[in-house]
């Protein structure tokens, strides 16, 4: 059983028109166990930034406080809200100062850059960076997240279709999941608005 | 570490509230060769003087205004010793941020970390303050940018500033000649006559130095060519 799987986890991201999605289950476990079905795995930076946070839950937990801790500051010093590019360089450089005893989590990264460019990528564990155009994906659904976005994405998607696209394809990964699952959480951000909602697939 | 005798701090108040040390230290920076700054509209400049002890100095070798980063350019008045300290410390920390945010470190944040750098070393024992003020020419995503640093770690934002032998005069003639609205090239002429109004001998490409950054974001220091060009446009 791997370090990875103690809990159980699902998240993808994807860029659409001007906008972004992400993803995640609600599912958190104790190996076979369900302890809560409105576990969230995916935390705002700030209006324009997002970040989801699969693997094991205490590191999820304490990764986040302490971006949460970086980020609070930069935004005292600089007087500006971090960039999407900046925070992922940030998130790596943290992860990698922990090589050799990692936070057993694979984040991914949603924002909106200069211009509201949408910007997506994640990285492994100990902080290799893997930017993408389309979407990006983690947890133990991996493998199934891949092949449903794979098949379902298509570029410049509007706002409602990305959502549609992004529910399917959550939904029918962590389906198939038995680490993953109990319903999902998406937001989709464009530049004027944050929209949350939350997907009811297979409870179990 | 030390004689005990000498592990406290050389900057400890005098009873009228000043630390001494610093006053001192702006003192040795007053009687540095003048250098200056001016922010124009779309640019930077910043220039000194560049006496030499004799003329068997070969002046090619002796480069006063040096980079931070490709967009931020450091000219300084006082000991020139203290300064590449300085510009060495500051180059790690611009570098450092670079590495963890794959960003170059915007102007505010550099000149920060160099006043911070310099106060420690007055409330620290066994040290003294550096021997220079520093002018800080940057551009980055806020526009272009003039910062003083003072041996006591104060900074301040300017649109147009001199230090050195010739303050007091080179800042009247700036407060005079400056505008809002001045080009690059205008603030490299009005820069060039602020030097030549306290300068002993006769100005050329060779006893000054200017440095120059435009909308390109690229800090260069002018060759000495390029300065007699912009003299000869002066004259």
């Amino acid at each position: 059983m791997s370090i990875f799987e103690y809990n159980g986890s699902a998240i993808v991201a994807m860029v659409g028109k001007n906008c972004f999605a992400i993803a995640s289950d609600r599912r958190l476990g104790v190996q076979l166990q369900t302890i809560a079905t409105d576990f969230q795995k995916i935390y705002r930076i700030h209006d324009k930034l997002f970040i989801g946070l699969a693997g094991l839950a205490t590191d999820a937990q304490t990764l986040h406080q302490r971006l949460v801790f970086r980020h609070k500051l930069y935004k005292l010093r600089e007087e500006r809200d971090m960039k999407p590019e900046t925070f992922a360089s940030l998130v790596s450089a943290i992860q990698y100062e922990k090589r050799f005893g990692p936070y057993f989590c694979q984040p991914v990264i949603a924002g909106l850059g200069d211009d509201d460019k949408p910007f997506i990528c994640t990285m492994d564990s100990i902080g290799a960076k893997e930017l993408a155009k389309d979407f990006v994906v983690a947890g133990t659904a991996s493998e199934s997240l891949y092949g449903a976005c794979e098949s379902m994405y298509r570029p410049d998607m509007e706002a409602e279709e990305l959502f549609e696209t992004i529910s399917q394809a959550l939904i029918s990964s962590i389906d198939r999941d038995c680490l993953s699952g109990w319903g999902g959480h998406v937001y989709l951000v464009t530049p004027t608005e944050v929209t949350e909602r939350v997907l009811k697939g297979r409870m179990d | 570490m030390g004689d005990s005798q000498y592990s406290f701090s050389l900057t400890t108040f005098s009873p009228s509230g000043k630390l001494v040390q610093i006053e001192h230290a702006l003192t040795a920076v007053g009687s540095g060769q003048t250098s200056l700054g001016i922010k124009a509209a779309n640019g930077v400049v910043i220039a000194t003087e560049k006496k030499l002890p004799s003329i068997l100095v070969d002046e090619t070798s002796v480069q006063k205004i040096q980079s931070l980063t490709p967009n931020i350019g450091v000219v300084y008045s006082g000991m020139g010793p203290d300064s590449r300290v300085l510009v060495r410390k500051s180059r790690k920390q611009a570098e450092q941020y670079y590495r963890l945010y794959k960003e170059p470190i915007p102007v505010t944040q550099l000149v920060r970390e160099t006043a911070t750098v310099m106060q420690e070393f007055t409330q620290s024992g066994g040290v003294r303050p550096f021997g220079v003020s520093l002018l800080v020419a940057g551009f980055d995503d806020k526009g272009p940018q003039l910062y003083q640093v003072d041996p006591s770690g104060s900074y301040f934002s300017w649109k147009a500033s001199a230090m050195g032998k010739n303050v007091s005069n080179a800042k009247t003639f700036l407060e005079k000649r400056y505008t809002e609205d001045m080009e690059l090239d205008d603030a490299v002429h009005t820069a060039i006559l602020t030097l030549k109004e306290g300068f002993e001998g006769q100005i050329s490409g060779k006893n000054i130095e200017i440095g120059v950054i435009g909308n390109d974001k690229i800090f260069r220091v002018l060759t000495a060519s390029e300065v007699e060009d912009y003299l000869q446009e002066v004259e």
